[in-house]
């Protein structure tokens, strides 16, 4: 009752503190990951408003251009891709982990990817968005959004704007940090998978916490956070403006929609949490079969549905690199369940259910850095390779590695955004049909990078992904085990978390 | 009086409960049971990890009688659940010591 009561207390006095430096005047954002300083009225009165907006607010660039004001199609696509990436979590990933496990652990995987995802998505507005996407350093931001202060004035009726990819456009910035959230929260739901059916559930939430403030924040800030386009108006902007983004987006990474920040962040801190916490008892020897794979399939089913809104989102308007990166979603996910039916065939006869929503799942893994990024064709080659190699890191790679990663995250997570991340850097050449990326941020001219240099970026940034995941989550799994400890008791674990960990039956008797 | 326990191959439940009824059998209890004598089991696989499967679904029949009707329930049940394949089942009988109706108290042979 005590600890209760401070607990009470310290979240109590964190949302007092949150409240009053919400009640401040909002500064204006002065470290960009917005574009447009200038805030504009709500959309009704765009036009008209435009020019006196420029004359009422003092614009702090130079030229004397109407501030950007969001395109009603770009904020309504947003809107609904952050829609459909919560969808991806709940109950998309929640089912589909949740037909994984044994029918006495189904309600306890539910509950760690809902009530995860609830406490990221809060986390998120409390500090990880102002971690994540304001300007700090090269390896992390700073705590100018803290309590997300600065996006919306109420007593102006203003909400601050975001940049996109294309100079001049904007869109309103609480939506790109709902956007946002939505990925920090499913990467970490990610990660429930490898220590499924014997984790504590308290143990599970302390862990999210740090890795969540301790690696996704850093590491989302590393790949994308930069100061938009619009903050590259002249040629003596690009070192200054370029020192001010994150380090894997200063060495020219590609990540459309976080191969690296979401995949292999979550697949490694997955693969260190298997170790770590040791393997279910029984394991090997007891059945511990799918209970309904039926539900995993719903789950594969909204999971890429609702892909479309993370990796087609990632492009944050409504416009041609969104479609493509829609189009690579389809068609690269598709193939991906080709090859991995297509291997299974091969390898033991026959293709399963298992099998295919794996094979969907590694090729939209795969096809997340590389959506916006690749062409048509280069889409569906990575599907397909992506389909194979992952099914390969489900049993070959599984057997060498040892660990008992429940429901194969790293086999296809981490796999899938490692292979995803490197062909981004083959197919994103123009020779290969992929669109090529901006070398110059002033003039927007756009060119490709040799292939051997490209894939070289890639995987640098996938080797800074891997160990500081590692390190981090590493370290955060031994802090929780040493102060409330990490795996439930064996008996509980034989009876099954759904009762000993919340009371509850999944399925009458 | 005798109980007659047949397990048979869950899809000649139908075949077997008509038999029975053909011979005047009026009632019979059936359970969904798991089990193997020579017939093999199956292995399933889940991405890496293979499961052998020893047990295989069966149908457990029972029906209380009378002695009289003894031989002819057990021809009835062998024909209609016979395949020829391993795994078509086994029938048991047991003595059955007491039988009460529980709508009326009858006991013994009238309440079969």
């Amino acid at each position: 009752m005590k600890k209760l009561l401070a607990s009470l207390a310290l979240g109590f006095s964190l949302l007092a503190g949150g409240t009053a430096a919400l009640a401040q005047a909002p500064a204006p954002a002065s470290t960009p990951a917005v574009a447009a300083s200038a805030e504009a009225k709500p959309a009704e009165a765009a036009a008209p408003a435009a020019a006196a907006a420029t004359a009422a607010a003092p614009a702090p660039a130079a030229s004397a251009a109407p501030a950007p004001v969001p395109n009603k199609g770009d904020v309504a696509w947003m809107i609904v891709a952050t829609a459909f990436v919560i969808m991806m979590s709940i109950p998309g990933l929640a089912l589909f982990y949740g037909g994984l496990v044994r029918s006495k652990n189904m309600l306890s995987i539910l509950m760690q990817v809902f009530v995860t995802f609830s406490m990221i998505v809060v986390l998120w507005c409390l500090y990880g968005y102002s971690l994540a996407f304001t300007e700090g350093n090269q390896f992390i931001g700073g705590f100018d959004r803290l309590f997300m202060k600065g996006l919306f004035d109420p007593l102006k009726g203003e909400f601050a704007n975001a940049a996109t990819f294309s100079k001049g456009v904007v869109i309103p910035e609480l939506l790109f940090m709902a956007f946002q959230a939505t990925f920090a929260a499913i990467t970490c739901c990610l990660i429930v998978g490898a220590f499924a059916e014997r984790i504590k559930f308290s143990a599970m939430l302390m862990f999210m916490a740090l890795w969540f403030t301790f690696s996704y924040t850093p590491i989302a800030h590393m790949v994308w956070f930069w100061t938009g386009p619009d903050a590259f108006k002249t040629a003596a902007d690009v070192a200054t403006e370029t020192a001010k983004a994150g380090l894997i987006w200063q060495w020219g990474a590609l990540d459309f929609a976080g191969g690296t920040v979401v995949h292999i962040n979550a697949a490694v801190a997955g693969l260190v949490g298997a170790y770590v916490i040791g393997k279910r008892t029984g394991y090997g020897k007891e059945s511990m079969a799918p209970h309904s794979l039926t539900l995993t399939m719903v789950g594969a089913s909204l999971l890429w549905v609702g892909w479309f809104g993370f990796n087609a989102g990632s492009a944050l308007e409504a416009n041609g690199t969104a479609v493509l990166a829609f189009m690579n979603t389809f068609s690269a996910t598709a193939a991906a369940v080709l090859a991995w039916c297509l291997g299974e065939t091969l390898m033991r006869g026959k293709a399963s259910m298992l099998g295919a929503a794996s094979g969907a799942v590694a090729g939209l893994v795969a096809i997340t850095p590389a959506c916006g990024n690749v062409g048509l064709m280069g889409a569906i080659v990575m599907g397909f390779v992506a389909g194979f190699v992952c099914l390969w890191g489900v049993n070959g790679l599984k057997k060498l590695l040892g660990a008992d990663d429940s429901l194969d995250v790293f086999g296809v997570h981490g796999v899938g955004g490692i292979v995803g991340a490197l062909l981004t850097g083959v197919f994103n050449n123009q020779a290969l049909g992929g669109p090529g990326q901006v070398s110059d941020w002033v003039a927007v001219t756009i060119s490709s990078v040799p292939v051997f240099d490209a894939v070289l970026i890639q995987a640098k940034a996938v080797l800074v992904t891997i160990v500081w995941s590692g390190v981090v989550s590493f370290i955060a799994y031994k802090i929780v085990d040493l102060t409330i400890g990490l795996r439930v008791s064996e008996e509980d674990e034989r009876e099954g978390l759904d009762i000993t960990a919340h009371g509850e039956t999944a399925y009458s008797r | 009086m005798k109980l007659v326990t047949a397990i048979i191959k869950p899809f000649k439940l139908d075949e077997v409960r008509e038999a029975l009824s053909a011979i005047g059998v009026q009632g019979i209890t059936v359970t969904e049971v798991k089990g193997f004598g020579r017939q093999k089991g199956h292995t399933e696989l889940y991405r890496g990890a293979e499961y052998v499967v020893d047990f295989l679904p069966k149908v457990k029949i029972e029906a209380a009688i009378g002695d009289e009707l003894v031989d002819r329930v057990i021809e009835a049940i062998e024909s209609a659940a016979r395949t020829g394949k391993i795994g078509d089942g086994k029938i048991f009988v047991y003595n059955l010591e007491q039988v009460v109706r529980i709508r009326t108290g009858e006991t013994g042979k009238e309440a079969l």
